[in-house]
């Protein structure tokens, strides 16, 4: 029972942290809030389903198309919405996220329509099944592939030139440039990361909980904003453990307490969390010179 | 403003109030039936279901000559008027009902709609039948408010005795919306009658509306070896919670709720739904003679299956009638002491009687087994 708690918050986690991390990436090289980034995943569901439904591809394609797309449609936003913006107040810009995310969600009103669609099983299920403990083969391909890209993503941050030029940039973004870093490519990159992993935890979605609707996104897309404050917004490792905490904190609420806690369970955390440690569990604090 | 002015403006208003009055009387060779129904909002389907139904009743009464009431034979006239899906407006065509003097109102058809109706109903003296609100509260303590269906806390006697004495289970499990007033109701009666019926209720586990992950839950469900799962819930979360099961290693049958019975739900559960059962107030496939002919007709006259709302509001019409029938009157107290005694009416959705002073019918329900994606009558259970 507690092996099997912990697998079903170890699938719930992952699908937090892959969004969490765009959302504090994004904040680390931008301190933009994207609030249109839980509308991003859902776009990152609803293509796959397209993908799948309409030109019979296998998850193997699925899995980069969808990521380069949605990666492809996160610089877009960041070029027409927020480049323009970016030295106006920061007010301004959470705004025009908030305008992004419900111009998404209602072009997808629009064109799907609003009724819940079935999310084709891509993966032949399998249900392993050892003693009381049952696990799926979804399940396990949905915490190695989130693992892998994440251990991907924590080395493409820590050893490549762009990474480090991520790095240099969340540091400090006005002398960044001074050391010839291309500031616009670096934005644009880190949106197309972020985007496309956003895309990946859509898909998964699709493959644990096969019902899809325009409206998805909001509700994960707290949560996984959620996940990113709790770590510290703008750390990379706070995020996948903010998003691995809350996915433990949900399940593990839901299996002893009545469901109704589990929201002010999670969102009382966050209170707590933040009460001791203002920027997060891994959040440096800002120290403000005068 | 002037004397003259005011005069004329006097005289104005009493024209007015003269010409509603003249408009409002009865007409002297008509029983007028108003319809009170959701042609717009978020149910347009259950709206449009309704008035189709109450037109072919009213088509069929006529075409026998009509009803024999103060000593002439009338025919039926159906006002139908669009409630929008609010609440207010639903209470506004309730009072417009009753400025017109119909002889009763038929419908709302959602609960939320016909509460507040009720509320106008009652106190205005208006007899309301409510073909598809299930909610209790809606005719309790009142005397003008009735339904054509079962209520919620029915429904979930009826699966108790479904499960313990037709499936012959004894360890039950149950996960509902505890945030919808409907799941929570049939959930909570459910666990009572199933414990007084002799059965154990091994798991009774909650979610809130728009939750996608149930896992936690149905671990803890079948750790506690049920035999049998009772989903009361909405068609578009059902699919998602037992395939979520299924994989959970959940291999007992799963039992639903008349919140099924939308044909979506086999769109979206597809083969996982196969084989399961849910309780509803009636099938498009019921041998009935009387339910036959209603759904043979029906599909001739709008080129559809009716659906329950069609066959709910085909009963209250049938209902109505044959209390003006028996009163041979159209005055709403004398038509009222009829409806109130009605007893083995045999309608399209099963026999209904009213006893003990309530609302609300006592009458069968109907389980259907999905079989081959899609709907097939299984069984009918009596209260």
């Amino acid at each position: 029972m507690i092996v099997q708690q912990a697998l079903n918050a170890l699938q719930l986690g992952s699908i937090y942290a892959l969004i969490a991390l765009g959302y504090s990436m994004v904040y680390g090289v931008l301190r933009l809030i994207n609030f249109a980034h839980g509308d991003i995943f859902m776009i990152g569901s609803y293509a796959a389903l397209f993908l799948a439904v309409y030109l019979n591809m296998p998850i193997a394609l699925i899995l980069p198309l969808a990521f380069c797309a949605v990666g492809l449609l996160g610089v877009t936003i960041e070029r027409l919405a927020y480049r323009p913006l970016r030295t106006a107040p920061r007010a301004s810009a959470v705004i025009t996220a908030l305008g992004v995310g419900l111009f998404l969600e209602t072009i997808t009103l629009a064109v799907v329509g609003p009724e819940p669609k079935k999310f084709p099983a891509l993966i032949d299920l399998n249900i392993i099944t050892i003693g009381a403990f049952t696990a799926t083969n979804i399940q396990i391909i949905i915490i190695a592939v989130s693992i892998a890209l994440m251990t991907a993503l924590d080395r493409l941050i820590a050893k490549t030139k762009t990474g480090m030029a991520m790095r240099a940039l969340s540091w400090d973004k006005t002398y960044a440039p001074l050391f010839g870093i291309n500031v616009d490519k670096i934005i644009s990159f880190t949106f197309a990361i972020g985007a496309g992993l956003a895309a990946v935890a859509g898909i998964f979605v699709g493959l644990a909980y096969p019902i899809i609707d325009p409206y998805m996104g909001i509700i994960v897309g707290w949560k996984a904003f959620v996940s990113a404050v709790i770590g510290g917004i703008g750390n990379v490792k706070g995020a996948v453990v903010g998003g691995f905490l809350l996915g433990a904190v949900e399940i593990l609420s839901a299996a002893f307490l009545p469901s109704t806690y589990k929201d002010m369970i999670v969102f009382g955390l966050l209170l707590i969390i933040l009460l001791f440690r203002p920027s997060g569990l891994f959040g440096v604090p800002v120290q403000k010179k005068v | 403003m002037g004397i003259h002015m005011k005069q004329k403006l006097i005289v104005a208003v009493l024209i007015c109030i003269g010409i509603t009055v003249f408009s409002s009387c009865k007409d002297s060779n008509v029983i007028s039936i108003g319809v009170n129904a959701e042609l717009t909002g978020s149910i347009p389907v259950a709206g449009k279901s309704c008035v189709n139904a109450a037109k072919m009743a009213a088509a069929e009464i006529n075409d026998q000559g009509g009803i024999a009431v103060d000593g002439k034979t009338m025919r039926v006239e159906i006002l139908a008027e669009d409630n929008e899906d609010k609440a207010e407006s639903a209470a506004a065509v309730a009072q417009k009902f009753v400025s017109k003097g119909v002889v009763a109102m038929i419908g709302p058809n959602a609960s939320r709609n016909a509460v507040p109706a009720a509320i106008v109903a009652e106190s205005n003296k208006l007899i309301m039948i409510s073909p598809w609100s299930t909610i209790p509260k809606l005719t309790e303590k009142k005397k003008y408010i009735y339904r054509s269906c079962f209520t919620d806390d029915f429904q979930g006697v009826v699966v108790s005795s479904f499960i313990y004495k037709k499936l012959k289970a004894r360890r039950a499990a149950v996960l509902f919306d505890i945030t919808s007033e409907y799941n929570k109701g049939i959930a909570e009666v459910f666990k009572a009658e199933f414990i007084k019926a002799g059965g154990a209720v091994t798991a009774f586990e909650s979610y809130s509306t728009g939750d996608k992950d149930f896992s936690a839950q149905l671990s803890k469900i079948k750790a506690s070896r049920a035999d049998v799962l009772f989903l009361p819930n909405y068609y578009n979360e059902v699919p998602l919670q037992i395939q979520q099961a299924r994989q959970q290693g959940l291999k007992g049958m799963i039992v639903g709720s008349d919140s099924w019975g939308s044909e979506e739900i086999l769109t979206l559960g597809k083969d996982i739904m196969n084989g399961l059962y849910f309780t509803t107030h009636y099938a498009p496939d019921m041998a009935t003679e009387k339910a036959k002919k209603f759904i043979a007709d029906y599909e001739a006259k709008y080129g559809a299956k009716p659906d329950d709302v069609a066959a709910l509001t085909y009963d209250a019409f049938g209902m109505l009638f044959e209390s003006v029938k028996k009163a041979k009157s159209r005055n709403p107290e004398n038509v009222l002491a009829e409806l109130s005694k009605l007893s083995n009416f045999p309608g399209v959705t099963g026999t209904m009687k009213f006893s003990s002073g309530s609302g609300s019918p006592v009458k069968s329900a109907v389980v259907i087994q999905i079989r081959d994606n899609a709907f097939k009558y299984y069984d009918t259970v009596n209260p």
